[in-house]
């Protein structure tokens, strides 16, 4: 157990820079501009303060810091970035790169709008334009949670071989102040051992390997099969993982959880808050669902659905909560020009035929460039759920 | 639930200040909360910052509407900006400003107070700071967190900026305390 006067009021950005710190990488590297967080140059002055071991490579790009990472990290070095909007624009074919190799790289993305028009501000639309580029996906709702996802976010990374990106909202949880628990590096140290990638799967002048070499149209298929697949089987894998955290971390577990006074449902990959028979499932990723909590901590007969893991998708999940009803909300950051919100879209499509028969499903997009989401907006929400109208729309003022 | 909006412009510190509040009241054991609406990145832009204070976990994420403290530490937003937007008669209002020039807010607000914290932040710093000067007043007249423990948050947040900073705004933040009634 730790101490309860472990427990610090920290701005997010901090907590995760501290948290990365205790984590110890070998590499850390970032392009120091806007759109940067805080976490970046916290870490920049911990290495300069002596405070931390790791190398610190300030990049001339985005695209570049991607790029150092992949090569720290195909050098068998545990490896760490953080990016935002453009940013990670930038780096996208370095993401996809990164997942082809299987590197176990952990990167954070501070979820902001992507131009243009120009806009610093929060929304999810960076993240979701490299949402299936073959990397875990997972967000955090307040500081607590991302704390634990990015020790929980190695861990994966390590033993699956699989990169892991934590999606934070940019100014929402990376500008706020709350409470915040970090573990010490000896207890992370109990879950997440020291990096020691097997001989043989790393560049070593010792044992020369060939890594992201040429596939001909006789083996690339089975690549991204594989992938594919072992995404997919990461599911369960998770789950145990965060089983396993639980037990290690228990204060952290429990500062992490938003406080309920009704039935509440975990599995590591969604949280379901609310009856066992609601009249409407709101479900939402991120920050968002601490205001929607607020909202409906008094209804009796709605429920909420927050999605930590949202790459590789727990259709069977959440499918096993929103079945319960017949009016679901999806209450979203992103919009998929032309088509719906992507959270809409993949629940829509994690649905067997029978199963989404009788569904009511909804799709709200919010808070896009940093448009503050109200609790009167969610109320309005919940009000329209129930109607059979238009499935996409825009919530934007009260 | 304390909700304490706070006005000013950019280079002024009002997301410090909402920040040293949550650190203050988390020191006395209390949930705290605050997080800046930034406006575009320049000196001189209006910019509201918010905290929190309450006995229970604090989840929601929305900006604040329902203001239960407002301190407006740029008394020429009043004419500029909606600062007073969603405050009630119980709302305390402190304002930077070494007297009422507002006459008809006095009708408006039952606890509206003034106090100088520019002529405070001048003589001490020698430029309009005055996020943690202003502080002095709000710890006074809402006692929802202690001088001393907006103190010690002062010197946890500005320890990298070294021993003088740190005892200038120490100055500033009681005599403006003292000075306020």
């Amino acid at each position: 157990m730790s101490k309860p006067e472990s427990k610090q009021i920290l701005e997010g950005s901090r907590a995760i820079a501290l948290t990365i710190k205790n984590i110890a990488p070998a590499v850390v590297s970032a392009y120091p501009i806007t759109p940067q967080t805080h976490i970046v140059e916290d870490l920049a002055k911990m290495k300069a303060d002596g405070q931390a071991g790791f190398e610190y490579i300030r990049a001339e790009s985005e695209f570049a810091a991607a790029s150092i990472v992949l090569g720290a990290s195909a050098a068998g070095s545990r490896v760490y970035s953080a990016t935002s909007s453009q940013g990670l624009l930038l780096m996208a074919e370095v993401v996809y790169n990164i997942s082809g190799l299987r590197l176990p790289i952990v990167m954070t993305t501070a979820n902001r709008a992507i131009s243009s028009p120009i806009n610093i501000w929060n929304d999810h639309s960076d993240v979701m334009s490299i949402r299936d580029a073959g990397w875990i996906q997972l967000f955090a709702a307040n500081h607590q949670e991302a704390v634990n996802a990015h020790i929980l976010a190695y861990k994966l990374a390590e033993k699956l071989k699989l990169p892991v990106m934590i999606n934070v909202d940019g100014y929402i949880l990376t500008h706020s102040y709350e409470s915040v628990i970090i573990p010490e590096p000896k207890k992370i140290k109990k879950f997440l051992p020291a990096y020691r990638p097997e001989n043989g799967t790393y560049l070593n002048p010792d044992n020369p390997v060939t890594l992201g070499a040429f596939f001909t149209p006789a083996h690339y298929m089975e690549t991204r099969e594989a992938l594919h697949e072992d995404l997919l089987a990461s599911l369960e894998i998770i789950k145990k993982e965060y089983r396993e955290f639980q037990k290690i971390f228990k204060d952290e577990t429990r500062l992490a959880a938003m406080p309920f006074k009704g039935n509440v449902y975990s599995d590591g990959l969604v949280v379901y808050y609310g009856p066992n028979k609601p009249k409407t499932i709101l479900v939402a990723l991120g920050s968002l669902n601490g205001t929607i909590l607020e909202t409906i901590k008094d209804l009796k007969n709605i429920g909420l659905l927050k999605i930590k893991v949202y790459r590789p998708f727990p259709a069977e999940s959440i499918n096993k909560f929103i079945t319960r009803t017949k009016n679901i909300a999806v209450i979203e950051k992103a919009i998929n020009f032309g088509q719906a919100g992507p959270l809409y879209c993949d629940i829509k499509a994690g649905l067997s035929a029978a199963e989404a028969k009788n569904l009511n499903i909804k799709d709200y997009i919010v808070g896009l460039g940093g448009r503050d989401v109200t609790k009167k907006m969610i109320s309005k929400i919940i009000k329209d759920a129930g109607r059979r109208d238009a499935s996409v729309k825009f919530v934007g003022n009260d | 639930m304390e909700q304490i909006r706070i006005h000013g412009r950019g280079g002024q510190g009002v997301v410090t200040a909402a920040e040293l509040i949550a650190i203050a009241a988390f020191y006395e054991g209390k949930e705290a909360q605050a997080f800046p609406n930034f406006g575009v990145e320049r000196t001189g832009a209006p910019i509201q910052s918010f905290a929190r204070i309450s006995d229970t976990r604090i989840i929601t994420r929305e900006q604040i509407y329902k203001p239960t403290v407002l301190i407006i530490q740029d008394a020429t937003l009043i004419n500029t900006v909606d600062v007073f937007a969603g405050s009630t008669p119980d709302t305390v209002v402190i304002i930077n400003s070494p007297k009422n020039k507002w006459p008809a807010l006095v009708k408006r607000f039952k606890r509206l107070y003034f106090t100088p914290a520019t002529e405070i932040a001048l003589k001490i710093f020698g430029k309009n700071i005055v996020n943690t000067v202003i502080l002095g007043a709000f710890a006074k007249h809402t006692k929802l967190v202690s001088l001393a423990s907006l103190k010690k948050a002062i010197r946890e947040k500005f320890a990298a900026k070294g021993e003088v900073i740190i005892a200038k705004n120490i100055r500033a933040i009681t005599e403006d305390y003292e000075n306020a009634n």
